[in-house]
């Protein structure tokens, strides 16, 4: 599948949410209404940093109820790979840009009971489209949130408003944390477990719900975390019968596109598995950052996901 | 023992050897000759396990004097129910389900009827089939659905069978419907019903 | 897609009993021919569907031909015998809205002179008129309609449509409209995923396909809709070969001979498309049927050739699979006519 049509949109407005965290809008030209979409649902923005271009996932938080505009939040991160200092430096409105349609790789299961969601610090975005939407159709669900502090935790007020009784706030200032033991413990049966966050509180949820028996076709995660800067390194394309050089801060799959080589992918992170490709050759060691491949599939040396992962030694050649 | 596995046969449901799981709870359901497959989970699981397990026990359709029902209450179960068949256990198991939390391993054993019974039960109360353990004990004879008549023959043995309810001969195809609980029946004589091939027991 | 298409002009024509359905010379002509080569076999046919050729069925993103009208009365007809034709489970209400609106906007897009769609957040109006319809219904409120969203629609546009939840990277079916099939069962089959729905399929599965038809088929998204061709043969011009009537139309099968296969023999088509549809994540699968009668196809000489050539290399499962055993030998005799042994020009269009 080639690469998904874009859409040309203004941002409209960018908002300070708090100190570490941008809220962008964007419209059409036009004003007409963007497509529709479900909650989970992400864009990838593509973002013309000098001569580099950057196409980075971000889930859509506004209603999928009203498509006047998309709403992305955006935490700074300051050791990335630069995508969201970026945004947060560069873009104000009125500026054009250009995004992909939405896309859903962590949709709500609708057959389910009840829904419970799970979400820490900035991976609370999706579930504020998923509450949305579930208000509108219907659906028992709780939300669980856990934030560094009231200062730092973002859409707190207006969750409560919304949600009531339904949202549960932890506050690491306080040193509150979440009960997984109790609270995975006393699900009805039909519930679907989600969570998004931190790698580290992602793992936790995912461990204490294997051990508690939950089975894994209940239990939905989306990892927020982007593809890491690393050393950089080239690759030769055994199909296109070229070279690219990946710098620091740029992936092997943009390296790519840079260099005009149409490559499949669909989240960005490592996720989804459409940018899998074949190592022909590879002399070094690959460092793969994805959750897709199987362990021995990793350790086969004979696949990488070229959206997050990258390579250190003498020479890799990719089918590409 | 029945040791087939039918893998092969994509839309064919996939029967597995019910193992101990890391859980909270268990839900143990089984049929007649299931019984087996109970007590040899039993003594693969680690002490204690019986005690935080409910087990559900439909006998068989005749209630046989085979001591398994015996057996099985000396394992200790925290509850431990017998019924008769496979469906008059259905109530009893909708029952457990509604009370159900997440953290409980399901385990279902028995004949090929009886786990089609079993397992519907548990879809229908929002588990998802992938989630579920199932182990085949007893007999292979399946619950056919005439594709024409939608009814719904039990204990199929041969090939072709005959639809009970509408007498057409039908070819039981390998094709299994998880919602229906059945395979599929489709008439084999249609472009001559003159030809009527000889039966031969096929699923015993 | 940007010029709209012109109107057909509606044929009548039944699918059943008398089976007075023919095609114009123009409806033969547009017919999406399902071979690019002398012979066939199973590949991941997967392609955008986007670009129309003008004059083709792939001219407009939901095609419609001179049978549309024919087609509606025997869909309706088929429901009235068997409402289980038209199912939906019951987490797929949100799926059905989202193929209302997308074959309303592509209908009253491609033909406005036949359908017009006014939207006033959600108060919408549709009016079809080929069909006589004019409809005011609340978008989402299912008690403003005649039928449930996906019923409402399917009556109203031809071929089958399946709607395929995705969960666990898995497609599974769990809704659909299906009256035009070629022996398979709705009713059966729905809440299955791919790979148990295609568990009748022969030689695919050992060749991988489905795994790589799956993994393509979760990329598409939104305005990115794909498509595949698909055949079989049928003998008469009928659009419902169902398993459920199979024991009355199965005797069919042995009817063709050398004096009738010209014209009581079809070359049966599928054009499938698939399309992400937004508020549900599900995807939208199309099965459109297009039948030719031998005759149909003996009026482009190159499609007789190679009809002539993939149906005399046909590997035995295949033909067995999809029924043809009975007449397969009577069908290349009458097409050898048709083949001098010259090379034909590539691709699937008439030269």
């Amino acid at each position: 599948m080639s690469t998904p049509a874009a859409i040309d949109v203004v941002v409209s407005e960018v908002v300070e949410v708090n100190s570490l965290i941008k809220r962008f809008h964007f419209k059409r030209p036009d004003g007409a209404p963007l497509p529709a979409f479900s909650g989970g649902a992400h864009i990838i923005i593509e973002m013309q940093d000098g001569d580099q271009t950057r196409r980075v996932p971000y889930s859509l938080m506004s209603s999928p109820l009203d498509t006047s505009d998309y709403q992305c939040s955006i935490r700074r991160d300051d050791e990335g790979r630069g995508g969201s200092l970026y945004m947060h430096r560069e873009v104000v409105p009125g500026m054009q840009m250009t995004i992909s349609p939405p896309a859903n790789l962590f949709a709500l299961d609708l057959r389910a009971n009840k829904h419970l969601m799970i979400a820490g610090g900035i991976g609370i975005t999706p579930f504020l489209a998923q509450s949305s939407q579930l208000e509108r159709t219907g659906g028992q669900y709780e939300l669980h949130y856990g934030v560094r502090s009231r200062e730092l935790g973002a859409y707190i007020d207006e969750l409560q408003d919304r949600l009531q009784h339904r949202l549960h706030m932890y506050y690491d200032e306080h040193n509150e944390a979440m009960d997984f033991d109790t609270l995975l413990s006393t699900q009805p049966a039909g519930t679907h477990l989600y969570v998004c966050g931190p790698a580290p509180m992602i793992e936790k949820v995912l461990d204490t719900a294997r051990a508690a028996g939950w089975p894994e076709s209940h239990v939905h995660f989306e990892h927020f975390s982007k593809a890491p800067p690393g050393e950089a390194f080239s690759a030769e394309l055994s199909e296109s019968g070229i070279s690219v050089e990946v710098a620091r801060e740029q992936t092997l799959l943009e390296a790519m596109e840079a260099a005009g080589v149409d490559a499949p992918y669909l989240c960005r992170g490592g996720a989804c598995g459409q940018c899998e490709t074949d190592v022909v050759e590879c002399d070094g060691e690959i460092m793969h950052e994805d959750f897709w491949l199987e362990d021995d599939e990793r350790a086969s040396g004979k696949k990488i996901m070229p959206c997050v992962s990258r390579f250190r030694g003498k020479r890799l050649v990719i089918a590409r | 023992m029945s040791s087939i596995r039918y893998a092969e046969f994509k839309s064919r449901p996939y029967y597995g050897v019910l193992e101990p799981a890391s859980a909270l709870e268990h839900l143990i359901v089984a049929e007649g000759e299931g019984a087996h497959a109970v007590m040899e989970l039993v003594a693969k699981a680690p002490a204690g396990f019986t005690s935080q397990a409910t087990l559900l026990y439909a006998e068989g359709p005749y209630s046989p004097d085979n001591g398994n029902t015996e057996a099985l209450r000396e394992l200790g179960f925290a509850r431990f129910h017998t019924s008769a068949t496979a469906a008059a256990a259905v109530p009893r198991l909708e029952g457990a389900l509604e009370r159900l939390k997440m953290s409980t391993e399901v385990y279902l054993t028995g004949s090929e009827s009886a786990l089609s019974i079993f397992v519907k039960a548990c879809t229908d109360a929002g588990l998802d089939y992938q989630g579920l353990q199932t182990e085949h004990r007893g007999s292979l004879a399946r619950r056919v659905q005439c594709v024409h008549c939608k009814g719904i023959t039990e204990n199929v043995t041969t090939q072709p069978a005959t639809c009970a309810h509408c007498g057409l001969l039908l070819l039981v195809r390998d094709h299994y419907s998880r919602r229906i609980g059945a395979f599929q029946g489709v008439n084999i004589n249609a472009e001559d019903p003159s030809d009527i091939p000889a039966k031969e027991e096929m699923f015993r | 897609m940007g010029s709209t298409a012109s109107l057909p002009t509606f044929k009548d024509g039944t699918y059943r009993d008398d089976f007075s359905f023919k095609n114009s010379p123009e409806t033969v002509v547009r017919a999406p021919f399902p071979f690019d080569k002398d012979e066939y076999m199973y590949a991941v046919n997967m392609e955008l569907h986007k670009d129309g050729r003008k004059g083709t069925a792939y001219e407009e993103p939901i095609d419609m031909d001179e049978h549309y009208l024919a087609e509606m009365r025997d869909r309706a007809l088929v429901l009235d015998e068997d409402p289980l034709r038209c199912q939906s489970l019951p987490h797929m209400e949100m799926a059905g809205w989202d193929t209302l609106e997308l074959l309303m906007e592509c209908k009253a897009a491609s033909f406005p002179e036949a359908f017009s769609l006014e939207r006033d957040g959600d108060q919408w109006h549709w009016i079809n008129r080929p069909m006589g319809i004019d409809q005011h219904f609340t978008f989402g409120d299912a008690t403003t309609l005649p039928y449930g969203p996906l019923e409402y629609i399917t009556r109203q546009a031809q071929g089958d449509f399946v709607v395929l939840d995705e969960r666990d990277g898995n497609l599974w079916m769990d809704a659909g409209m299906v009256t035009t099939q070629a022996d398979w069962s709705l009713d059966f089959d729905i809440g299955m995923n791919f790979f148990e729905w295609h568990a009748p399929v022969p030689l695919a599965h050992e060749k991988g396909i489905f795994q790589r038809a799956l993994k393509y088929l979760l990329a598409v998204q939104q305005s990115n809709p794909a498509r595949r061709l698909n055949w079989t043969m049928t003998v008469n011009p009928r659009l419902d070969t169902s398993p459920e009537n199979y024991h009355q139309w199965g005797p069919e099968n042995t009817h063709i001979t050398p004096e009738n296969v010209a014209d009581k023999l079809f070359l049966r088509i599928e054009l499938q498309s698939f399309w992400r549809l937004p508020r549900s994540n599900a995807i939208l699968f199309p099965i459109r049927c297009y039948l030719l009668s031998m005759r149909d196809l003996s009026t482009v000489p190159k499609w007789a050739t190679r009809m002539h050539r993939v149906l005399k290399s046909l590997p035995p499962e295949l033909s067995s699979y999809k029924g043809l055993d009975n007449f397969r030998e009577i069908a290349i005799d009458w097409l050898s006519e048709y083949d001098d042994g010259s090379p034909t020009t590539p691709g699937p269009f008439p030269d």
